[in-house]
């Protein structure tokens, strides 16, 4: 079925994109790439700043502003810590969720955020099963929207947490990043890159610090051109290969609800990629092993592995509250007052 | 008004071979007379437009539009999106069969052509090539042609199975009806929403293939080179790889009735302009790679490309305002494609304007053999555009004269401003400052 196609002869230089309008709000974090390296340093000091407040004068911070939490897919994790960082600033929550809300009855994205907009929330954290909710979200509302993961596109705080907890262990006593922060780390993530928005924001955060990732799966679940997702990011199809040359190691669930018919030899599977202990200890004995969660124990990672010493697993989901007060703070203090809140402007972005 | 004669013009007609200065007698909807400026014998008392500095074209023919009637004329109806039509510069226009219900019978067809739809310019219904565009049964062709239609096709739902398909093509040629088919294995693209590729690999987007497309090309292709003898014609819709370009080449160096169309944002635009989740920048075939554009407009520049269709598809505001991947595929078009054809083609890229007007007018009407359409020979329908073909404006998607504005050239500079559009010889569109 392949056809020769014949080569361009005139030089087309055709019309540009245009410029992305996003973000509306400078309070707002859809993907990872919007960051600077100057808003990452920022957002960890932060990060450490708040988790080392005391919560007395912490809850001050965000004292009855209003975050709502929006969730069209189930969480665990990321909900909850979200949730907790926000009440720890002192913010009032509310949880809508797809189902027991008008979600289910067929109102819009749109309706649902400008209805929130309404009832006084100053910034939405969105979970969405579709790519590029948080997009729509952000233009309709103009609110500062948190990209707490978008179908199989971005998942920008869980990068932030896992890059918090890279440097914990690899780079101790580093908090303002640069391009060369983390250079001569390797970084493998393994298993369903695909389908996947953890492995993307990753991608698009880790190599800007100087980290280079090494992608591993299966065809299937890893078409090659993810390795054209940025520079520093390249293939390794064997994962004992991409073991040996990393310091820390990210497993990825197969995600059974996005693979559409899809079909896998889950033994096959295992055979080539599961992390168990033996593969571990002869490959990578230093590295850290990381997991965004949710585990399929025995499928991706043997429990020995996710309950061993080289796992980070748990460190990870405590990151993720720190770093989930910086976003939230940020969020707020650095969106725009378009709910009509006055104290909340532009000119105070960074006072905090 | 049963006479017009336009004054001081200067015609291009590339059908008839005419390029120069020239004043036109428009009579009870035909043309009556071409003479050289001043030289009309017959034009005394006629009501007279002066096209001094203007070109005076053929009117433009879309053979790919949607005009959403009958059943969602909250999105379209016949009147509005001929007049949008007329707006740029068209005066005959093929309406796609996917209406609710679809257009399998003479009956819908015969209802869209009533002049109670209240159409500013000719339309030309496209009947289902089967029942309920299911692509099982084949429709009745001879009274789908008597009723009006001039071709088959199951736009948007295109015909897998290969027995079917060779029944249509043999059926149609049968009764001379030409077969337009949407290229799309959709077994290749299910849940897809754009582009197969890195684009759409970051976006977190499913893709559709370029072989979904050139696979079907090729298929069908196949399926006319067995129907050779019965000079089967295949039309291909909104071509839109470099694959099912090549594909189309071939067939027609080997005397195959293959035609293709190319739309206006297939030739301009790539997957990267998808930004973030631009919903007016889904349709279906979606925009490809900058390999593939550059493809549409090499095989525009060579002639391999038959005519420009607009895939003019309205959807109202509510239905694109919605997460990518669950708004509807398509793009509105009519008033967009003289003006970007002009500015890209034409000046952009040295397509001579006879060649621009061409592939607007006088091929698409000839590839569904619409006689009288796309020429300003004697006789004909007095189907005119007269436009400035220097002028540069800027398209505003709010002042569009269809009921939706899913464009994605809002904002974008046009060339060449439309004055007038005659349709059989009634003004069916005027510039407000003419």
């Amino acid at each position: 079925m392949t056809v020769p196609v014949p080569p361009v002869r005139r030089p087309i230089h055709p019309p540009p994109a245009p410029a992305s309008p996003f973000p509306y709000n400078p309070g707002s974090l859809l993907s990872a790439s919007d960051l600077s390296l100057d808003d990452v340093s920022h957002i960890l000091s932060r990060a450490t700043a708040l988790e080392n407040q005391d919560p007395l004068t912490r809850d001050r911070i965000l004292a009855k502003r209003r975050v709502a939490l929006l969730f069209y897919e189930s969480s665990t994790r990321t909900r909850t810590s979200f949730e907790l960082a926000a009440k720890a600033l002192g913010a009032d929550t509310t949880l809508v969720s797809s189902l027991s809300s008008s979600i289910e009855k067929g109102e819009t994205l749109k309706d649902t955020g400008l209805t929130l907009r309404a009832l006084g929330a100053e910034a939405i954290i969105l979970r969405h099963n579709s790519s590029g909710a948080p997009w729509l979200l952000e233009q309709e509302t103009h609110l500062p929207v948190l990209n707490a993961g978008d179908g199989m596109h971005e998942h920008p705080t869980q990068a932030l947490l896992d890059l918090r907890t890279i440097l914990a262990h690899l780079r101790p006593g580093a908090e303002a990043v640069n391009a060369e922060t983390i250079a001569g780390i390797t970084l493998t993530i393994a298993g369903d890159i695909l389908h996947s928005r953890v492995a993307r924001s990753n991608m698009l955060l880790l190599p800007r610090l100087g980290a280079r990732v090494l992608l591993c799966g299966p065809k299937e679940l890893l078409p090659e051109l993810a390795a054209q997702v940025g520079p520093g990011i390249e293939i390794e199809r064997d994962f004992e290969t991409a073991l040996r040359q990393s310091q820390a190691v990210m497993m990825l669930r197969i995600q059974a609800e996005r693979l559409v018919g899809l079909q896998l030899d889950l033994e096959q599977y295992k055979a080539n990629y599961q992390l168990t202990g033996q593969r571990l200890a002869a490959q990578a004995p230093d590295a850290i092993v990381m997991h965004p969660g949710p585990i399929i124990r025995g499928l991706e990672v043997t429990a020995s592995v996710a309950d061993g010493p080289q796992s980070v697993i748990l460190e990870q989901v405590r990151n993720g509250v720190a770093i989930r007060m910086a976003v939230v703070e940020r969020a707020i203090l650095a969106g725009h007052p378009l709910a009509g809140h006055a104290l909340a402007g532009p000119a105070q972005r960074g006072r905090a | 008004m049963t006479t017009l004669v336009i004054r001081g013009g200067h015609l291009i007609d590339p059908a008839a071979g005419v390029d120069g200065l020239k004043d036109i007698l428009l009579k009870d909807g035909r043309v009556a007379e071409i003479a050289s400026p001043g030289k009309l014998k017959s034009a005394n008392g006629a009501e007279a437009l002066d096209a001094t500095g203007l070109t005076v074209a053929p009117g433009l023919v879309d053979i790919h539009v949607h005009l959403r009637e009958p059943g969602q004329g909250y999105k379209e109806t016949i009147a509005t999106g001929t007049a949008a039509a007329a707006a740029g510069g068209f005066t005959s226009v093929a309406a796609m069969p996917n209406t609710r219900p679809v257009n399998d019978s003479p009956e819908i067809t015969r209802w869209m052509q009533s002049p109670e739809r209240g159409a500013s310019i000719r339309v030309f219904p496209i009947a289902a090539a089967t029942r309920g565009s299911k692509g099982e049964t084949i429709n009745d062709y001879a009274a789908l042609k008597s009723a009006g239609a001039v071709a088959v096709t199951d736009d948007g739902y295109p015909i897998l199975k290969d027995n079917i398909m060779r029944e249509t093509l043999a059926a149609a040629a049968r009764v001379g009806l030409s077969v337009i088919q949407h290229a799309e294995d959709t077994r290749l693209t299910q849940g897809a929403s754009m582009n197969a590729g890195p684009t759409a690999f970051k976006l977190g987007l499913r893709g559709m293939p370029a072989e979904a497309e050139s696979g079907m090309v090729e298929r069908d292709i196949r399926l006319v080179t067995e129907l050779r003898d019965a000079r089967a014609h295949l039309h291909v819709a909104h071509t839109s790889t470099a694959a099912a370009l090549a594909a189309v080449r071939r067939a027609r160096r080997s005397g195959l009735r293959v035609t293709c169309e190319v739309a206006p944002h297939h030739f301009l635009l790539t997957e990267e302009h998808v930004g973030h989740y631009d919903t007016n920048f889904k349709m279906n075939p979606p925009l490809r790679s900058a390999a593939d554009r550059d493809a549409m407009v090499e095989a525009i520049l060579d002639g391999v490309v038959d005519a420009i269709a607009t895939d003019h598809a309205p959807h109202a505001i509510h239905e694109k305002e919605v997460e990518f991947e669950h708004a509807p595929n398509g793009i509105t078009g009519l008033e967009t494609a003289l003006g970007l054809s002009l500015r890209w083609l034409h000046k952009e890229w040295k397509l001579p304007l006879g060649r621009v007007l061409s592939l607007l007018s006088a091929q698409p009407a000839a590839l569904l053999n619409l006689k009288g359409r796309g020429t300003l020979t004697v006789g004909s329908y007095a189907d005119v555009v007269v436009f400035d073909p220097k002028a540069e404006w800027i398209y505003s998607a709010r002042e569009t004269k269809s009921k939706s504005r899913n464009t994605p050239f809002d904002g974008w500079t046009m060339q060449g401003k439309i004055r007038w559009t005659i349709s059989e010889g009634r003004i069916a569109y005027a510039a407000e400052s003419a």
